[in-house]
């Protein structure tokens, strides 16, 4: 059986600078936050699949069927919202993780809740990364920079692109220098990283080429016109009511107060996340 | 008629006031970014699709609430997506009411939450009007001929 290659050994385009066939399914039911997801998606030169939901989902995988092998799905990246009605991210995560075609992909977790022991569980259960929204351009250009190797956006002639990472760089750097004045010294480096780091994005691993074939373009948006909420209709919503979130760091006027954007590893993010929520 | 020159001296001068007067957060600016020659509406219609989610959540927690005996997890579902959605498009003010409005809803206090969506209606109203302003600006700075200043 051929094992599909993980992710973030693909070998970097040092000629073409840019990623045609990174294909990200995207799946949120805010339609605000997945208009705005694929969105960043795109500009950073993924192809985007955005759906409303963790079935739905599932549904695009073909493992919601009986049947094992579905028509073969390309999927490099899965980003998921946490709290979604019906199935939750993390309940995505667990069947991604579950399934044989799909445990290798990455699968990042995004939520608008800093809480450190959902950010424990999704790590634990095999998650990637998990970023706090609303998310931000450079968020998403740092993902890619570490699981695809350093990421230039499209359109390098296009002056835009380019004054756009200049002022993200500006921003990062910045943001950098705060956050990294915010960690405690007394940090010691984590017991057990939860799932394989990700590479700094300065090694562009020389990894023998992933499957050739070319992919066509797919971009697609399955994101179908649900019926309009009303009360007495809207189905069973989840609450998150149920673990003791602290005010929610997004309420405050500036960005969080960690972003997750500046720190290598996962558990370096969990490390400021604590000293932060006091 | 207003000169290319005065109407986008006006259009900073109304941003950077939403923006010190909290109403927008760096947020929109994020989206803003994501606007270019190849989505040239980008901002409007996330925007657009923010104001009708709003609706029909303002609706839904009026309903709610109304009802004999509250479903509070269900109120909060809803004042969670109302803070998601604002936390998304940069529209502070809303999303702080947000956060109050999910503790009373924790608590299970029915005054606490109908002022709280008094109060959310009326950022959400302030809001759209402001950037409905700021979009008519943006179309009277284009159809002179000239181009939206670029916010830091």
């Amino acid at each position: 059986m051929a094992t599909k290659n993980p992710t973030f050994s693909r070998p970097w385009r040092s000629g073409t600078d840019h990623f045609p066939d990174v294909h990200v399914l995207a799946v949120d039911d805010s339609i605000i936050d997945r208009k705005v997801i694929e969105r960043l998606l795109k500009i950073t030169s993924c192809k985007v699949t955005a759906v409303e939901s963790g079935s739905r989902a599932l549904q695009y995988l073909g493992l919601d069927q009986e049947k094992s092998s579905p028509d073969f799905v390309d999927v490099d990246l899965i980003i998921t919202d946490y709290c979604m009605p019906g199935m939750t991210g993390y309940e995505l995560l667990k069947k991604i993780k579950g399934s044989a075609n799909f445990r290798e992909v990455p699968v990042v977790i995004m939520s608008s809740e800093n809480v450190v022991a959902r950010i424990d569980r999704c790590l634990e259960e095999g998650a990637e990364d998990f970023i706090v929204k609303p998310v931000k351009l450079s968020d998403v250009k740092r993902l890619k920079d570490y699981m695809f190797g350093p990421a230039t956006t499209i359109h390098e002639d296009n002056n835009k692109f380019n004054n756009i990472n200049k002022q993200d760089k500006g921003s990062f750097n910045k943001r950098k220098l705060q956050q990294m004045s915010e960690i405690s010294p007394s940090n010691s480096p984590s017991p057990s990283p939860p799932t394989t780091s990700p590479s700094p994005p300065t090694s562009a691993s020389p990894s023998p080429p992933t499957s050739a074939s070319p992919s066509p373009p797919r971009v697609s948006c399955l994101s179908s016109p649900s019926p309009p909420t009303s009360a007495s209709t809207s189905p069973p919503r989840v609450s998150c009511l149920s673990s003791p979130s602290p005010l929610s760091p997004s309420a405050s006027p500036s960005t969080p107060p960690f972003s997750p954007s500046q720190l290598d590893s996962p558990t370096m993010r969990l490390k400021v996340t604590n000293s932060d929520e006091a | 008629m207003a000169s290319v020159s005065q109407l986008q001296r006006q259009f900073v001068e109304y941003t950077t006031s939403l923006y010190n007067e909290g109403y927008l957060d760096d947020q929109f600016t994020q989206l803003q970014k994501l606007q270019d020659e190849s989505n040239p509406d980008f901002v409007v219609e996330v925007v657009s699709l923010f104001f009708e989610d709003s609706e029909k959540l303002l609706n839904n927690l009026a309903t709610a609430l109304q009802q004999k005996i509250v479903d509070y997890k269900q109120v909060d579902s809803h004042v969670h997506q109302f803070k998601g959605s604002s936390s998304s498009i940069g529209a502070q003010r809303v999303t702080n009411v947000c956060v109050h409005f999910r503790n009373y809803c924790e608590e299970k206090n029915l005054d606490g939450c109908l002022r709280c969506l008094q109060q959310v209606k009326h950022e959400y109203i302030l809001v759209r009007n402001k950037l409905e302003a700021l979009f008519r600006l943006e179309q009277q700075i284009l159809q002179a001929g000239g181009s939206i200043p670029m916010m830091e």
